[in-house]
């Protein structure tokens, strides 16, 4: 029943504009995230939804129904605060059931409902706890409980891992799909760390400077990116500067810098237009010699070991760098210094419009 | 790190010992030079039950004014924190403005308006509300309602709102999240507002007496006495005897009471468990909201504002007048005037500033502990006893024991009374800013690599600015306004005060002095008021940092 639907939304503080007219719909019981660079207007958004800041215009719609005017209690979401904003003054118990008794619910219910989300977030010997006296992790688990004893529908996280160290980040964020998908929630995530969004969401927005540049599923995104910066703050990609010099359909030939010609396929481009094409470190195919299509020769500079993978840092003729990535078991390592062909196939490989400020103020986040 | 220990508790232990030594020690050793005169009044029994009575009227008043204060002061401050208009900066300031009236003009000016022909009572033919114990509450409640607006003021700028937040999407209204939620977490400042007010309510001389009529509670009985001396109706042992008497059980009972506030206050639970969740939602929302908005601004209006510049107000007409034009060329009775204005403000800058450089350290040692927690507390409490010591009683102390030093220039006594008196307004709001920020912020910046002093610099100085600006107007407008005490310490020299309450005693005895009339002491009243305002608000634009923390 929760979807989550916004309608030309702006707010802004001041002169900044911390969200431009953004338009976003999140199906019922989806997981999602919002995924971009640090102040780039996630929180906002997500504080929009909840009611704890009020729009300059737009709309805001949860489960079909118009909520601008409904106070954040009303409007049945869950929100788990970046800092978990627990109540200092109240032991853990006191504040998983601050929903339940503040709602006025049946007090038995309540109390069912209390040992129910500690059961989930497996914490029920911390009861009578308070905060300050709990780790980092278990204050997050507690954020969540008590965001969900109090009924909530729709989940709104804000970086709900942020403040937990990597590994408890990386097992705690499966948990978060797994309960918000056992309990039929939608789930709106909100993060700057690619690999989670990417790892635990049904599907992705990705924002930057108050706009949402894309939405799509984790593989969509990564696939097919819209734009150069979804293709740089998903994943990794080389980015090779040049321009077109044969374009038939969507068929370009494209000469970068440095003189090598490559074949990649992209719509809107015409000849002589200037052009960045983008491959992904592991689309690269590495042979000692090789002539033909798509080929870039260059020097290996620097190798990383990074357990199933390898990494290489290879200067091309044109002085540009590129990363490849190979598998470190199945292939031949090279050296240092090592002369290198690479090739790539022009399906697995990106073209975009050379951007109209320039590429690095394009990716700046 | 060993080398620097040393001289860190150095500076706290001066503190304490300038705490002792400047401002805790000669009242009270003050009293106990006299201690033997106390045998004079447990003689004469009616005179004790007499102080008896007067006292339990005191705490009786303060009780009821503070309890009202918070009641009709934290919405207030909700308001000008919360509210979105630009006017609420404005309201902000107007609401330090009963401070900065010095508390004879304001005792004056709440005569006029309450009760004397010219105020409200000329609608209702008759006096409205005659002196006594109603108009002691009235006053009491004008003086003291300020400085529960401030101390909460400061404390929601530096509330961290995400837990009011939380509360609201856990289902929360706001009613509710503010008393299950706010509230709660605040609790140290709203007890250490209560406190202050209580405090003031239970030691302001000046103004009480001029309301008080027939009515006695404690500082006007010891004026009374102190009149009755001057008059020659009672001994000279009979009036330090009664002095030292009613001090002692003022000090001795307030303490008590301190003391039980702080033990009790930090069990005390706020959040009464119950919800009331149909009643609440319906206080919850813009009808309710706007009308507690309404009454709210009513009654500072009404009660506070407006009956503390009543006395200004033939000011306005004295603008067209002769007067005017002397007390602009400071002529005739105007030059006392302006001078005693001079020397008013010196004083008050003075103090704030030895205020701060002693008050800061002791405030850190409090709040952090830095002895361990029953010093702390111990401090704490002993921090309050100038608080609650009648202003007379006080200045009479003060003056008993530093007569000893006979070579004390007057106005240095005056600069120790006041920082006696002044000195728990700087500590309380800087320890209750200290203690509502997490030591870990402080252990974060230590990790970084700052020196204490860097982390006191760069990080509590900086999330405590506004209640340490608080702090400092509170001092400063206290030391400006205040009357008792000077009155009963200096001979010669004249404060802004002390020739506002010559003038009102003339106003009231024309034999005195017959050149006063009401125009002549509205606009001394009303130009002190402008020069503190005018004050007061640069002192604002200075602090105003780019955020409120
Ligand atoms: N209360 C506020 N007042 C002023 N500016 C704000 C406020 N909240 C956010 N901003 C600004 O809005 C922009 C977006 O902020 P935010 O939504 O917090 O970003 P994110 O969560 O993606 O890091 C930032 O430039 C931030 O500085
Ligand atoms: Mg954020």
């Amino acid at each position: 029943m929760p979807e989550v639907r916004v309608v030309n939304l702006t707010k802004k503080f001041g002169n900044i504009v911390a969200l431009d007219n953004v338009n976003l719909v999140i199906h019922d019981k989806e997981y999602f995230s919002l995924l971009g660079p640090s102040g780039c207007g996630k929180t906002t958004l997500l504080r929009l939804i909840a009611g704890l800041i009020e729009p300059d215009s737009g709309e805001i719609y949860i489960g079909g129904k118009r909520v601008d005017n409904v106070p954040p209690e009303d409007r049945e979401i869950g929100f788990v605060f970046q800092t978990f904003a627990l109540f200092p003054h109240m032991t853990v118990w006191e504040n998983v059931n601050y929903g339940p008794r503040v709602k006025n619910f049946d007090l038995k219910a309540a109390g069912t409902i209390g040992h129910e989300v500690l059961e989930l977030v497996k914490l029920h010997e911390r009861l009578n706890a308070y905060p300050n006296e709990l780790s980092g992790g278990m204050m997050q688990r507690i954020a969540v409980a008590r965001a969900l004893a109090a009924g909530a529908k729709t989940l709104l996280l804000d970086e709900p891992l942020g403040q937990l160290d990597a590994k408890v980040r990386n097992e705690i964020r499966y948990e978060m799909r797994r309960m918000a998908k056992d309990l039929n929630l939608t789930a709106i995530h909100v993060t700057h760390d690619q690999a989670e969004a990417m790892s635990i969401s049904d599907r992705i927005a990705v924002m930057k400077k108050g706009k949402i540049v894309q939405v799509g599923t984790p593989q969509e995104l990564y696939m097919k990116p819209n734009s150069l910066f979804v293709a740089y703050f998903i994943g990794e990609s080389n980015f090779l500067e040049g321009s077109v010099v044969e374009a038939k359909d969507s068929e370009l030939v494209i000469e970068l810098r440095g003189g090598d010609k490559v074949k990649v396929f992209g719509e809107g481009l015409k000849k002589g237009e200037r052009a960045v094409v983008v491959v992904r470190p592991e689309v690269f195919m590495v042979e000692q010699k090789k002539q033909g299509e798509n080929v870039l020769k260059g020097t290996v500079e620097k190798i990383s070991f990074e357990g199933t993978f390898v990494r290489y840092e290879i200067k091309l003729r044109s002085e540009d760098s590129v990363v490849v990535i190979r598998p470190s078991l199945t292939e031949k390592w090279f050296e240092v210094g090592a002369g290198i062909t690479l090739s790539f196939e022009p399906e697995k490989a990106h073209v975009f419009p050379y951007p109209e400020t320039s590429l690095a103020e394009e990716l700046s986040v | 790190m060993s080398a620097k220990k040393p001289l860190k508790y150095t500076m706290y232990l001066a503190a304490v010992a300038v705490f002792f030594a400047l401002i805790l020690l000669p009242p009270i050793i003050g009293i106990f030079i006299k201690w033997n005169t106390i045998e004079e009044v447990l003689g004469q029994p009616a005179l004790m039950h007499r102080a008896l009575i007067a006292v339990v009227n005191s705490f009786v008043i303060a009780l009821f004014v503070s309890a009202l204060d918070v009641v009709a002061g934290v919405p207030l401050a909700w308001l000008i924190t919360r509210g979105k208009s630009k006017w609420l900066n404005v309201l902000d300031t107007f609401a330090d403005i009963p401070f900065i009236v010095p508390t004879a003009a304001l005792g004056y000016s709440l005569l006029l308006f309450w009760n004397g022909p010219e105020g409200l009572s000329a609608l209702f033919g008759g006096s409205l509300i005659s002196t006594g114990w109603l108009l002691v509450a009235l006053l009491h409640f004008t003086f003291s309602y300020p400085i529960v607006v401030r101390v909460f003021v400061g404390a929601l700028l530096d509330y961290k709102r995400e837990y009011e937040q939380a509360s609201r999407t856990l289902g929360a209204p706001p009613f509710i999240a503010a008393r299950t939620v706010t509230f709660p977490i605040l609790k140290p400042a709203l007890i250490a507002a209560f406190i202050l007010s209580f405090a003031r309510s239970l030691s302001e001389t000046g103004a009480t007496f001029i309301v008080a009529g027939a009515f006695e509670n404690g500082p006007v009985f010891l004026q009374n006495m102190r009149n009755a001396f001057s008059n020659g109706l009672v001994s000279q042992a009979t009036y330090e005897g009664a002095t030292i008497f009613a001090s002692l059980i003022l000090i001795v009972t307030s303490l008590s009471i301190f003391a039980l506030i702080r033990i009790l206050g930090s069990r005390l639970r706020l959040p009464f468990n119950r919800v009331w969740p149909s009643i609440e939602r319906k206080l919850s929302y813009t009808k309710a909201t706007a009308s507690r908005n309404t009454v709210t601004l009513l009654v500072f209006l009404a009660i506070v504002l407006l009956p503390s510049l009543f006395v200004a107000l033939p000011a306005f007409q004295a603008l067209f007048t002769e007067h005017f034009s002397a007390a602009i060329s400071g002529s005739g009775l105007w030059t006392d005037y302006w001078q005693s204005l001079l020397i008013s403000y010196l004083l008050g800058a003075i103090v704030t500033v030895i205020g701060l450089i002693v008050g800061l350290p002791m405030a850190i040692l409090i709040a952090r502990k830095k002895f361990g927690g029953f010093i702390a507390t111990v401090l704490d409490l002993l921090i309050n006893v100038p608080l609650i010591v009648p202003s007379i009683a006080l200045g009479v102390s003060l003056k008993f024991f530093w007569q000893s030093f006979a070579f004390m220039p007057e106005f240095i006594l005056l600069i120790f009374a006041h920082l006696a008196i002044t000195y728990p307004y700087i500590v309380r709001s800087i320890s209750a800013a200290f203690e509502r920020i997490s030591v870990d912020i402080e252990d974060a910046a230590r990790t970084l690599g700052a020196k204490p002093f860097d982390v006191f610099r760069t990080i509590m100085l900086p999330l405590t600015k506004y209640s340490i600006l608080s702090g400092a107007i509170m001092v400063f407008t206290r030391s400006v306004s205040e009357t008792g005490a000077t009155l009963a310490v200096v001979t010669n020299l004249q404060t802004a005060p002390v020739v506002i309450v010559n003038w009102v005693r003339a106003l009231q005895n024309p034999a005195l002095n017959a050149n006063i009339t009401p125009s002549v002491v509205g606009l001394g009243c009303g130009i002190l008021i402008v020069f503190s305002f005018i004050i007061l608000l640069l002192l604002r634009l200075i602090t105003r940092g780019k955020g409120r923390y």
